[in-house]
């Protein structure tokens, strides 16, 4: 019997064979980075060169100076004092502080009414829950700038004016704007009041404003609505239980118990509606009131810079989003459940 | 009955003060519908919808071209009843396949309500009821077809059918724009529900791949292509489309070559494409989290190329967990047509304007927004109904049905 003579163990190579160049893990990457970053710089240039040709022969050429030309355009309601005389940065400032004074309002507004639906689509109350649902599933499927003109011109502008106006307490809904009760001359409570067949009262938002609002606070209540249902769906359902277990009112039971543990998860989700709040209040222009794009509309057809308009606009807006989201952040850390 | 009873009375007057609720909630709920009802019958005109029907569904497309869309209705029609049949004759292999399920000759029911109704409703002519009914009889037959003969149809056949769809995208923009032989008809003279509908659907198709490639783009480990995609989707999320579109229509002259930039209309469906690609991609970005990073891994490690790897294995299931954020993006962007009508342009909501500043139609607001509403929530409800269909369809871990 021959000795079986010992396998020859398969001799090895000291390095594995490298792989092609564009196989290389360590070149590939840069290789792709390099070829998209050089595509996306191709294409930047070639935009602003044709930018800056386009702008040079139609004589507009990147310049701040008309921002100091009185606008001769007037503003019907302003909050800051405005006149067609004041220059163009003027009136663009004008137009912001209405865009931050309709954003602030819906927000609170929108908050309210959302936070109330959500909470209704947990009653014992059958009929209050379905019509939660119905009101957000109608609200939700239909165009936002469908809606703000249905409440301007159907509803608003039918409004009546003088004594067939609509009277609450404290409010008075008329064609001529919202009249609404507050602290008049020598800080005293006064309501409004028909003089000369014209109403009067201490506060009165514009009915431009009114349908903004109202358009704004049905359309992102709904939204609302529905990140609050995720957030008290999300609480365990044994805290329900135990609260009631203690003797708790339904109501209590969501305000002490339910409510302050789902803020964990509502307060993100709220984020991202209130920015998109913040971007919808540029529908204004469809009512006729005067907004930041809406004084950015005019400015640009009155002057043709195209360019800076746009940029100031995307400035504006993207600091306010900014600014909600750094707001609403601090806020997060607030409700956070602190673990050990 | 008693059962009804009880249930009422758990529902809505458990107690006293459920009960004075509820009683209040009703009356409110009947005074306004008592008070709808009565403008609707009463006070409303709706002559301005009757009147206007065929301005809202194409605007000023040329009558002598009309032909054109309605064979293209008609082909839509009979690939949405083939593709239905097919679907009922080859359901999952884990479910078991009932080809009239009850839900199915429900719809059949309600569409035919309406294929009946309303025509006569609008006051169109006899041959245009007529052809709504043909319309009607072609999805029946063609539904019917495909759902006796569609169980032979090979896999490799039922590929083949998938294909229609994008060939009929086509042949549908050949027949509205014109070209190839037929008349052109120029985007300046579309509107109402064709141009609403046309720049969703361009919108849609393109933004998808856009947006799954900003998405990857975002979770590279590669820096350049992260950061251009983050830079990209966070500055397009931080502007109000109107703005977008604002730019588009006054600064993309400026930007392209002289006698280059697109017409109104598509650079209008361009920035659309480009601003939903955005919010698009962070729906597919958090379906992609939802996948274990170990998916890839194990993919690569049995030797797909990258490529392959999520073409296969990561991004199927992606795109499952992100298809209800998908279409909820889709809803919106359909929703979003109407700001065309701020920048001039005559879909549904522009037509409707132009519709109200005839002298004739002065102060029918009402009755038109009406419309318009009812109409956005149909389709936009049934984008809604047609997503939760199709996440059942694929869901993997889904058990068998009786219906």
């Amino acid at each position: 019997m021959a000795p079986v003579p010992p396998a020859d163990p398969a001799p090895r190579p000291a390095t594995p064979p490298s792989p092609p160049w564009w196989r290389d893990r360590r070149i590939v990457p840069w290789v792709v980075q390099a070829v998209v970053g050089l595509l996306v710089l191709l294409l930047i240039a070639f935009l602003l060169g044709n930018l800056i040709r386009n702008l040079t022969a139609a004589g507009l050429l990147l310049s701040w100076r008309w921002l100091q030309q009185p606008a001769g355009f007037d503003i019907s309601e302003s909050v800051i004092p405005f006149n067609a005389q004041l220059p163009y940065w003027r009136a663009l400032a004008a137009g912001l502080v209405n865009t931050i004074r309709a954003v602030l309002v819906g927000l609170v507004g929108a908050t309210l009414l959302g936070t109330l639906v959500g909470m209704a689509s947990f009653s014992h109350n059958g009929l209050l829950r379905r019509l939660a649902r119905v009101y957000v599933e109608v609200v939700r499927n239909i165009p936002l700038l469908l809606q703000l003109v249905f409440w301007y011109f159907v509803v608003f502008l039918t409004l009546p004016n003088g004594l067939a106006a609509i009277q609450l307490p404290g409010v008075v809904l008329a064609k001529s704007g919202l009249y609404i009760a507050g602290f008049g001359e020598g800080l005293r409570w006064m309501g409004p009041s028909l003089v000369n067949e014209v109403w009067q009262a201490p506060l009165r938002l514009s009915v431009e404003f009114g349908a903004l609002l109202t358009g704004l606070i049905v359309y992102s209540g709904a939204f609302i609505a529905e990140v609050v249902r995720g957030g008290i769906a999300a609480v365990p359902k044994g805290q329900w239980e135990a609260a009631s277990s203690l003797g708790l009112s339904w109501f209590a039971t969501l305000r002490r118990i339910v409510l302050p543990q789902s803020l964990r998860v509502i307060v993100p989700g709220l984020n991202t509606q209130y920015i998109s709040l913040a971007k919808n209040s540029s529908l204004a222009v469809a009512v006729g009131y005067t907004d930041l794009y809406s004084v950015a509309e005019t400015t640009l057809n009155q002057t043709g810079r195209a360019v800076e308009v746009i940029l100031v606009l995307l400035a504006a807006y993207l600091t306010l989003d900014l600014l909600i989201s750094a707001l609403m952040n601090g806020l997060n850390h607030l409700v956070q459940i602190r673990e050990r | 009955m008693n059962a009804l009873l009880r249930r009422l009375r758990a529902e809505l007057f458990a107690t006293p003060a459920d009960g004075a609720l509820s009683v209040a909630l009703i009356m409110l709920l009947s005074l306004g519908a008592f008070g709808f009802l009565r403008w609707a019958l009463t006070q409303a005109q709706w002559a301005v919808v009757k009147v206007n029907s065929t301005l809202f569904a194409v605007g000023r497309y040329p009558i002598e071209q009309q032909w054109r869309l309605w064979l293209l209705t008609a082909l839509l029609v009979a690939a949405s009843g083939a593709t239905w049949g097919l679907l009922r004759a080859h359901p999952r292999p884990d479910r078991t396949g009932v080809l009239w399920p009850r839900n199915d000759r429900l719809a059949l029911v309600l569409l035919a309500l309406i294929a009946l109704a309303l025509p006569s409703a609008l006051g169109l002519t006899l041959a245009i009821q007529t052809r709504w009914w043909g319309l009607l009889l072609l999805l029946a037959l063609c539904r019917w077809l495909a759902g006796r003969f569609g169980a032979n149809l090979s896999s490799t056949g039922r590929r083949l059918a998938a294909l229609v769809w994008p060939l009929l995208y086509l042949v549908g923009m050949v027949l509205i724009s014109g070209g190839l032989g037929l008349v052109t008809v120029s985007p300046s003279e579309w509107g109402g529900l064709l141009l609403t509908l046309l720049a969703s659907s361009f919108a849609i198709l393109l933004c998808f791949p856009i947006g799954v490639l900003l998405a990857l783009g975002r979770r590279s480990e590669l820096p350049l292509l992260r950061w251009g995609s983050v830079l990209y989707i966070e500055f397009i999320r931080g502007a109000p489309l109107i703005t977008l579109l604002f730019l588009g229509q006054n600064i993309l002259g400026f930007l392209l070559p002289g006698g280059l930039a697109p017409e109104r209309v598509w650079r209008a469906a361009w920035v659309l494409t480009f601003f939903a690609a955005a919010y698009l991609a962070e729906a597919v970005r958090s379906g992609l989290a939802a996948v274990p990073r170990g998916q890839l891994e194990a993919a690569r490690s049995l030797g797909l190329s990258y490529p392959k790897a999520l073409q296969h294995v990561v991004l199927p299931q992606a795109l499952r967990v992100a298809l209800p954020a998908m279409v909820g993006q889709f809803i919106s962007l359909l929703q979003d047509t109407t700001l065309l009508s701020l920048i001039g342009l005559l879909e549904l909501l522009g037509t409707a304007r132009t519709v109200m500043a005839n002298p004739a139609f002065l102060g029918r607001n009402g009755e038109v927004y009406l419309t318009l509403a009812v109409l956005f929530w149909g389709c936009c409800a049934a984008l809604g109904l047609s997503s939760r269909a199709l996440e059942r369809r694929l869901d993997p871990h889904a058990v068998p049905s009786a219906t």
